[in-house]
């Protein structure tokens, strides 16, 4: 049952200056599975998230060891281009940050850089990513229109669809509901179960029940380890680790 | 116990009402200085202001006529100052808000900027002078002058340019990069655009200002008097400053043109209030339009 891995991490460590924020990491991450990473505040999940597509890049001075294979290949490997495994691998960010452009260049807009030009080709395919990401029956009247007119959980979906345009293999969502109203986040747990089917999400999250829902491995982190990483089933009902059990239930965090 | 309290919080608020009416008076203060300053200028210039004074050029040894020659003069070098520190500056800012890594080189080109800023305007004259006009062979003339004048509000365009791409927020440069696209084109498409109202309003008023100096010009660029108008850049032009700067101290007829300074006066103030006006339109449209 356990499907074939597209992500796998080996002995992975990460510091910021000196200071170590991920300590031997080695899990898997299975091809169209939605797997959660929950943890306290500052556990690591967030850091370790941004470095299966190399956003760490932009902070200077952090360091990687150890390995990230995806599809075969170490992506820290220095002639590994992170705008490759950025395409491949995409982002949606904790707090909505469409671009102050319309709707329809939003989603256009890296599309376009990557080459493509035709408008009929783009419109095809900026109704077919909102469709995805369940938004065009609530803007296609007016794709014209600025992104930030948008409320905020519309504008979730909207960054969704946008980084569903670059037709990615695995989608990384970085707490996305946590500045949404609950019908928001409800909309949007209902579109990461439609998309578990095509793609591979991997997902962090505050709310434990969020996590229950809508993913089906669940990794627990704790002060820059990877404490526990079972089927979501067993690390809600019957973890192996105590530290989880404390953490889930309430005890601590 | 009680009156007690009250006697202090009645000091309390004397001491309140005192100190709201100094800063009032301070903002007064300057208002007023700025108004007395431009209606002083407009109560003795508006009567030499004529169609003929912002056509013609000066006649009868800068005795009569117009300024038109000086007007184009002060208009060519602003513009072309615009040209020639708009795109260093930006550009130079751009490398070091992007792309350099925070550090003690940072630091230190940092520092070159803000001395450059401090320098006296008349230094900036005599090293475009010495560079320009001498060792390059330029002359005296439009281009020297724009050069000089870019480099001295080179200093303002990058800092006005740095806080304007500071001010674009991080996060949508981290969602165009998490899209796979180009640091680059991150920069071209999604930086530069939201960062480009703040870039021009302070790059404006830094030429503003350029616009009114005397000295950067003096030796660069501007002509005691020429009434022909300049045909290329290597020709040397008459310029506002300089123009009040001749009429006022080394003519013969100072006081026969007394009314000439001022009107002279009067259009090279309307014409960077002018300037600072657009920067002003820019910034408040923009404002409107934001929304993060």
């Amino acid at each position: 049952m356990e499907g074939n891995s597209i992500i796998e991490l080996r002995n992975v460590n990460f510091f910021y200056g000196k200071t170590r924020a991920l300590t031997d990491i080695t899990m898997d991450f299975s091809k169209n599975r939605v797997t959660a990473l929950i943890g306290p505040s500052g556990c690591g999940k967030s850091t370790l998230l941004r470095l299966l597509n190399r956003m760490n890049d932009l902070i200077d001075g952090t360091r990687v060891e150890g390995e990230i294979i995806f599809e075969g290949i170490n992506i820290y490997k220095p002639d590994v281009d992170p705008v490759d495994v950025r395409r491949k691998i995409g982002m949606v960010f904790q707090k909505p940050n469409p671009f102050p452009k319309s709707i329809f260049s939003n989603i256009a807009y890296a599309p376009r850089l990557a080459g493509i030009t035709k408008r009929s080709d783009l419109e095809f395919l900026v109704e077919e990513s909102l469709k995805q990401a369940v938004l065009w029956d609530e803007v296609r009247d007016i794709l014209g229109k600025s992104a930030m007119t948008l409320s905020g959980g519309q504008q979730q979906r909207l960054c969704i669809a946008r980084a569903l345009a670059m037709k990615p293999d695995v989608i990384l969502m970085d707490e996305p509901t946590s500045a949404l109203d609950p019908i928001s986040t409800a909309k949007i747990e209902e579109l990461i179960d439609e998309l578990r089917r095509n793609y591979t999400i991997i997902i962090v999250t505050h709310n434990m029940q969020q996590a229950a829902r809508v993913s089906s491995k669940t990794g627990f982190f704790y002060l820059g380890k990877l404490i526990e990483y079972n089927a979501t089933e067993k690390i809600f009902t019957n973890p192996d680790v105590k530290q989880t059990e404390d953490y889930i239930t309430g005890r601590f965090g | 116990m009680q009156a007690a309290l009250t006697t202090s919080m009645k000091f309390r608020y004397f001491k309140q009402h005192v100190f709201f009416a100094v800063v009032r008076l301070s903002a007064l203060l300057i208002a007023l200085a700025l108004g007395g300053l431009i209606a002083y200028i407009v109560a003795n210039g508006i009567s030499a202001i004529s169609c003929d004074f912002l056509t013609l050029p000066p006649t009868d040894s800068m005795t009569k006529g117009g300024i038109m020659p000086a007007i184009l003069g002060t208009l060519y070098l602003t513009i072309g100052s615009i040209a020639v520190a708009l795109p260093l500056g930006v550009v130079s800012a751009i490398y070091l808000t992007e792309y350099a890594k925070q550090g003690k080189f940072v630091r230190l080109i940092r520092i070159g900027i803000n001395c450059l800023a401090g320098v006296p305007s008349v230094v900036f004259g005599l090293f475009g002078l010495g560079f320009f006009v001498v060792f390059l062979h330029f002359g005296s003339c439009i281009l020297s002058g724009a050069l000089t004048l870019g480099i001295l509000v080179l200093p303002t365009i990058i800092g006005a340019s740095e806080e304007a791409l500071k001010a674009v927020p991080q996060t949508f440069r981290e969602a165009s990069l998490a899209l796979g696209v180009s640091k680059w084109e991150t920069i071209y498409k999604i930086v530069l655009p939201n960062a480009l109202p703040g870039i021009l309003t302070g790059s404006i008023l830094g030429i503003g200002r350029a616009a009114g100096e005397t000295a950067p010009i003096m030796f660069t660029a501007a002509a005691f008097f020429t009434a022909k108008l300049p045909s290329s850049v290597f020709d040397e032009v008459m310029a506002l400053p300089y123009h009040v700067y001749v009429l006022a101290t080394a003519g013969t007829h100072i006081d026969q043109t007394r009314s000439i300074q001022y009107g002279t006066v009067l259009v090279l103030v309307g014409l960077v209030l002018g300037v600072d006006l657009i920067a002003i339109v820019i910034r408040s449209y923009v404002r409107k339009k934001k929304r993060w």
